[in-house]
């Protein structure tokens, strides 16, 4: 073995320009069509509205959760891909953003706190926990903790880039210990108070991992489409290897398989008891049009990502795996869209033009924020003491 | 040598730099019929002798798919065909429960013929012998050496060619390895008697193994214990009474519920005395009345009460009931002789109950009157 120091074989590059610039065109025209929607159909853009806000919460806290876990398990493949998650973890500074309408219209939302709901023996129960003033703290709870834990890794990463200094990662895996634990309650309150109190009289103990599932099959997804795309122009590090695009197509065939593993649990477990309180919602669900929509999530969200990412060529494949994570984004989105819309609007037509607006907004925001927090950055965590050792990863 | 055959060149190479090297150079020099032996996994291998992705895996998604459809179609038969059962008040065939099965079933299926498939085809399973068994390559190989081979029956073979090609590679060792035909065969023998014989003697140990384990060593009788109380049947001896009765008797002056006592057995005119129909003269009684008469009383009574039975003389044709004394008896006289019987017509207490026999007399009254009937019934 050579003794000699490792060269980066890295070149600093800024991204490429069209990518800020689409992204600010999908955002302007993502704003444009949701504010049009505000206006002619209110309720039904905000409830939209909850979706794209979950989809760019759950991406992002998610991303937060890729960096904990490379650290904590001391991945070596995905050290050069970290910075990636690093500028999407960012997205946690412009979710609560997206949650404002959400706040200004809250009963409208958020029929629990309607003040008919006092007459309601079950929500009179629930409201211990189901209170507005309780769900603003835990709200702005969530983002305090999740912001901490965001500043004090990113900084330890980021100072790593000059100093090169190994007790950084050290200190950022007792940080990630902290963090995976915190994440799992985050992430759980999250997806009750946001999605799950959208029928209010509905349980399912298993919801918030599905939410979690999904969230960080977006967040890899995202992840793997920018590398992706970056190294096919040669922004990243010279010396990415099938290995490493093999890896993260698995990842994502990995958490196809266990969002499918959850949402069937959920399903068969309901299902089988038939009770009548908690099976009203899929109920819901299966009546009308939605239940179209419900086959095409089966559809959308296991087979056509199974059947694509199945082969071990095609998770080599650039194009494929691009396809694939385009596809998983979009199926994430139609998710979380599933799970909020049919609480409201039980019967008539599934979709409605004014629901396109809100996943532009949320790709527009994604890629806008990206760009921004990543402009003049390193791509690659140049310092980090494995990244020579994952130039070397073979499976 | 004379009776042995070539089988293969070797070559063995120190780093395993050289022999991925050596691997690229075999391969681009055309030859088809040659492997490459580590004592690890060496990483670049495959892609440097140029193999493509394993068509192993077409045998998993045949099996997978079989697996599929093997589930899918045991469990609908069972539900569907030979023992449709309300399970819950689901559909018989519902697929939600049988997806785990299904799951599961595919991939028992598909790792394990994945598994046998590559023992068969890939290492002719059940054949064990190899020319390169027992040779100084094969104990070079497996601990600290790299080697690579090239073997006779490659078309492009030529044993001095083989041998310079190699040595220009930089292999240290160059060997010819022969086998000898008769011992070591290079064929398959799947379909050898011995070794379908050995996997029929192993199917049915394996079976009688468990048909033994189950049905012999760990039966479980049926589930029986009601019929193991600690308490006393019917007519059977008690040693907990000093009389010895299982079955006890009523304490004295006490009568069972809804017996009702028959105290005139002998005194036909006491009993027509005391005895008062206890049956209301309804509609709906007497229709349970003729009912009753019909099946008890019209074989020798004839329909109307007239006597002239369907028994054509083969008893002594009873009397009729329409006649002055049988109209004057009083119920309770009626009522003791069916009870009791009377001449050669015998007891009907153990055929027609209490309340069916009052009802019988209710009729027999009603047929009395339609016999008999006065002017102004007409109306």
């Amino acid at each position: 073995m050579s003794t000699q120091e490792f060269q980066v074989n890295y070149e600093k590059k800024g991204l490429p320009s069209t990518w800020l610039r689409n992204g600010l065109i999908f955002l302007v025209l993502g704003i444009g069509l949701s504010a049009a929607a505000y206006f002619i159909e209110p309720q039904r853009a905000l409830i939209n509205g909850v979706v794209a806000y979950m989809f760019v919460f759950g991406c992002g806290i998610a991303s937060l959760f890729l960096i904990a876990l490379e650290y904590i398990v001391g991945a070596v493949w995905s050290v050069p891909f970290r910075r990636i998650s690093e500028f999407l973890a960012a997205l946690l500074f412009i979710a609560p953003v997206l949650a404002l309408p959400a706040f200004f219209n809250f009963h409208q939302v958020f029929h629990w706190s309607a003040p008919e709901a006092a007459s309601d023996a079950i929500l009179k129960a629930k409201a211990p926990y189901l209170n507005v003033s309780f769900f603003v703290i835990r709200f702005i709870g969530i983002f305090i903790i999740s912001w901490l834990f965001y500043f004090f890794i990113i900084r330890n990463s980021r100072k790593q880039d000059v100093s090169r200094e190994q007790f950084l990662t050290k200190r950022n895996i007792t940080l990630s210990g902290a963090f995976i634990p915190v994440f799992a309650i985050l992430i759980s309150i999250m997806s009750l108070d946001w999605l799950m109190s959208l029928e209010p009289h509905w349980f399912s103990t298993i919801f918030c991992v599905y939410y979690f599932a999904g969230s960080l099959l977006a967040a890899i997804a995202a992840l793997t489409f920018i590398v992706v795309s970056l190294n096919e122009r040669g922004y990243l590090i010279k010396g990415l290897t099938e290995d490493h695009y093999y890896s993260l197509g698995g990842l994502m065939f990995a958490f196809t398989n266990f969002w499918a593993y959850i949402a069937f649990s959920q399903f068969l477990l309901i299902w089988y008891a038939n009770l009548p309180e908690e099976n009203f919602w899929f109920i819901n669900r299966m009546n009308d049009t939605w239940s179209y929509i419900s086959v095409g999530l089966i559809v959308l969200k296991f087979v056509m990502p199974y059947a694509l990412l199945a082969s071990q060529p095609s998770k080599m494949n650039p194009g494929r795996l691009k396809l694939a994570a385009f596809w998983i984004l979009g199926a994430q989105y139609y998710d979380l869209f599933w799970l909020a819309i049919p609480n409201y609007y039980k019967t008539g037509p599934a979709l409605h033009w004014t629901d396109f607006g809100f996943p532009l907004l949320a790709i527009g925001v994604i890629m806008t924020v990206f760009c921004i927090v990543a402009r003049g950055k390193n791509l690659v965590p140049i310092g980090d003491p494995k990244l020579k050792r994952s130039m070397d990863f073979h499976l | 040598m004379q009776n042995k055959v070539l089988y293969s060149v070797t070559g063995i190479f120190q780093t395993p730099d050289s022999i991925k090297h050596a691997a690229k150079s075999i391969a681009d020099a055309g030859y088809k019929r040659y492997d490459i032996n580590t004592p690890y996994p060496v990483h670049g291998i495959p892609k440097a002798m140029g193999m493509t992705i394993s068509k192993l895996g077409y045998f998993t998604l045949v099996f997978g798919l079989s697996g599929i459809a093997l589930a899918l179609g045991f469990t609908w038969i069972i539900t569907n065909i030979i023992y449709p059962l309300v399970q819950g008040g689901k559909p018989f065939f519902a697929l939600p429960p049988f997806i785990p099965i299904t799951f599961e079933v595919t991939v028992l299926l598909s790792s394990c013929g994945t598994v046998i498939i590559m023992l068969l085809l890939y290492f002719k399973f059940p054949n064990n012998s190899h020319p390169l068994h027992d040779t100084n390559y094969m104990k070079k190989v497996s601990s600290d050496k790299y080697g690579a081979y090239i073997m006779a029956d490659d078309p492009n073979f030529d044993q001095s060619k083989v041998r310079s090609l190699l040595e220009s590679l930089g292999a240290i060792d160059i060997e010819d390895i022969y086998y000898d035909e008769e011992t070591v065969s290079l064929r398959p023998k799947v379909f050898e008697p011995k070794f379908l014989g050995f996997l029929l003697v192993a199917i049915l140990i394996t079976a009688g193994a468990t048909y033994f384990t189950l049905n012999k060593l760990l039966f479980m009788p049926p589930f029986d214990w009601m019929s193991f109380q600690s308490r006393v049947n019917a007519q059977s001896l008690s040693t907990f009474f000093p009389d010895k009765h299982g079955m006890r008797m009523p304490p004295s002056g006490t009568i069972a519920r809804g017996f009702m006592p028959f105290p005139y057995e002998g005194d036909p005119d006491k009993a027509g005395k005391m005895l008062v129909n206890p049956m209301t003269n309804t509609q709906e009684n007497i229709e349970q009345g003729r009912k009753q008469y019909d099946i008890f009383c019209s074989p020798c009574h004839d329909w109307h009460g007239t006597g002239n039975s369907r028994l054509r003389g083969q008893f002594p044709n009873p009397p009729s009931l329409h006649s002055q004394k049988v109209r004057n008896w009083s119920d309770g006289m009626i009522y003791y002789i069916i009870t009791m019987g009377q001449n050669t017509m015998p007891s009907y207490a153990y055929q027609v109950s209490r309340e069916d026999r009052w009802a019988i007399i209710l009729y027999v009254r009603t047929l009395q009157r339609a016999m008999n009937a006065k002017p102004e019934d007409i109306k």
